[in-house]
């Protein structure tokens, strides 16, 4: 055991299809000058950094040493983690183990992206296998479209029933000032969308989007001085499987990634009730259809649940388990950020910070990461030290 | 390197080709070989845990044992899971943009473990469902390139 680490200021930026006033660098800073201010700390009591961002996408190398004004990392220990959609969540990991290591005391998370600057799909197609699968890769939206399929056959789920998770969440967007896309979308405005590849319409699949995010992260003793109500870490789990997509899925037994790395987060954290003891969560969903079936992975219901579990409106605000206040990926997507923006949000619930997207009385909040090939990261963070 | 002019703002391009080369390996190869040869597929099998994978690779990753047992297959397999690709992109396989529509699938081989993606020659949604039998079409021998491409695509079995 390590020790007890906290969240104890997050930053984001507003996000934008494109920010061509700002390069990274500058963009960045935005996001770091926001965490610093908000854990009422200034870049000198930062010991180390740890930043990621999708390879490819800005055809920058060495983004931790590229990056260095924006992040404050002149002559400080840094690292890059970049580990596809999960990377926010992994960076985020991996700055809790810089701390709970006892090496550092007051550790700085840094995830960004500026879709603008590339064309995202041909950047993703490039994280497929150059010799087996690129030839037949489209981009993110088709391996998701697969899954879609083999659920829609083997459950029943319709495309209705998705876009119930679009709904949702961009009607939560419109109480978080920083989302990207801050207009009501409906289940008919969803069906009504074109088709980009069966069964995923335009209104079922995230935006792309330029932005930041960053968490201050503190050791025990520390934390406690810096914020008022810290977001301790009670659990963080990372699971990634092959790249190769053809060795990643496998439909009978679901997203198997998300399986494993729940369990172990609930084992950490002593859950054994998902549903009944976390508070609210901030799932990366990518798009509409994960809402229904990744729920099932982590255990908020059971296999062939999730489309009941969603229409008795156990995850929308109010519910039993609110599941996205923040409006999540589907109304905000800057991929490098994207996954520690869903580590923010849990904190910021935690903390209490959340004005109008604020679900009441948190104690526990679980953050999720997505991306590669079906890779999960799972993090719980509670008032409550462990 | 072009500049765009967008009021103030300027933004840098580049848009030039940048050549790669990437070893296919020796069992990756023996899978091409095999097409070519006698027009059917070839896997490896995990002596660990019995799994026969396709494309046929040196290691099996959860067990991390060396492979080296090659099983032939046949050219056929079954849908699990598909999906018809209609939005426009740039492939960066070409630098153009792919031909659109085309069905994007993810296919059981007979006799493998694992999944094999590649392209199904169906694109009405009416006549192509998960579970579907479909059989490789591949390339007349001599236009053969030792590449994914060496299979045309799939055609269901009807």
């Amino acid at each position: 055991m390590g020790r007890r680490v906290a969240i104890v200021g997050v930053g984001q930026t507003y996000h934008k299809s494109h920010r061509p006033d700002v390069n990274s660098r500058e963009m960045i800073r935005e996001a770091v000058t926001a965490a610093l201010a908000d854990a009422e700390l200034t870049i000198r009591d930062i010991d180390a950094i740890v930043i990621g961002n999708m390879d490819h996408f800005e055809s920058i190398n060495y983004v931790d040493t590229y990056s260095v004004e924006g992040s404050g990392g002149v002559m400080k220990p840094i690292m890059k983690v970049s580990t596809g959609g999960t990377t926010g969540a992994t960076v985020a990991i991996a700055a809790y183990y810089h701390v709970a290591s006892g090496l550092f005391d007051r550790v700085l998370a840094i995830g960004f992206e500026k879709n603008s600057e590339s064309d995202t799909t041909g950047a993703i197609i490039t994280c497929s296998d150059a010799i087996w699968d690129r030839f037949s890769y489209s981009g993110a939206i088709p391996s998701l479209a697969t899954e879609a399929t083999a659920y829609m056959e083997k459950y029943g789920a319709t495309q209705e029933d998705a876009a119930i998770i679009g709904e949702r969440d961009r009607n939560n967007a419109l109480n978080n000032p920083f989302a990207h896309l801050q207009r009501p979308l409906t289940v008919a405005d969803i069906m009504a969308s074109p088709m980009l590849a069966y069964p995923i319409k335009l209104g079922d699949i995230c935006p792309r989007s330029d932005g930041a995010c960053a968490c201050v992260l503190a050791a025990d003793g520390v934390a406690q001085k810096i914020a008022r109500k810290p977001a301790w870490f009670k659990a963080a789990a990372v699971r990634h499987t092959y790249t190769w997509f053809g060795d990643s899925t496998d439909y009978n037994k679901g997203l198997v990634s998300m399986q494993r790395a729940s369990k172990d987060a609930y084992q950490q954290a002593g859950i054994t009730k998902p549903a009944e003891e976390i508070d609210v969560a901030e799932l990366y969903l990518p798009y509409t259809w994960a809402g229904l079936k990744w729920i099932e992975d982590i255990g908020f219901c059971g296999p062939g649940e999730g489309v009941r579990f969603v229409r008795d409106g156990n995850t929308h605000m109010g519910g039993k388990i609110p599941v996205n206040p923040s409006g999540d990926v589907i109304s905000t997507n800057c991929i490098g950020a994207t996954a520690l923006l869903r580590v923010a949000e849990a904190a910021i619930q935690v903390m209490g910070k959340g004005g109008k997207r604020q679900v009441p009385d948190v104690k526990n909040a679980l953050a999720t990461g997505f991306g590669g090939c079906f890779w999960s990261d799972v993090v719980i963070l509670s008032t409550e030290r462990p | 390197m072009a500049h765009q002019v967008e009021s103030e703002r300027l933004v840098s391009v580049f848009a030039y080709p940048m050549p790669y080369e990437w070893s296919i390996g020796l069992y990756g190869s023996k899978f091409f070989q095999e097409i070519k040869q006698n027009r059917r597929f070839v896997g490896i099998r995990c002596d660990g845990c019995g799994k026969v994978y396709v494309p046929p690779r040196r290691v099996c990753g959860p067990c991390f044992r060396e492979l080296t047992e090659l099983v032939t297959l046949s050219d056929t397999g079954i849908i699990t899971a598909f999906s018809v690709v209609n939005y426009p992109f740039i492939d960066p396989n070409t630098g153009a943009q792919r031909p659109i529509p085309y069905t994007y699938g993810y296919i059981k081989l007979d006799g493998a473990d694992n999944i094999f993606s590649h392209i199904i020659n169906e694109m009405d949604l009416s006549k192509i469902k998960v579970g579907m039998k479909v059989r490789a079409i591949f390339k007349d021998t001599a236009e053969m390139q030792g590449n994914i491409q060496d299979i045309k695509y799939f055609d269901i079995v009807r």
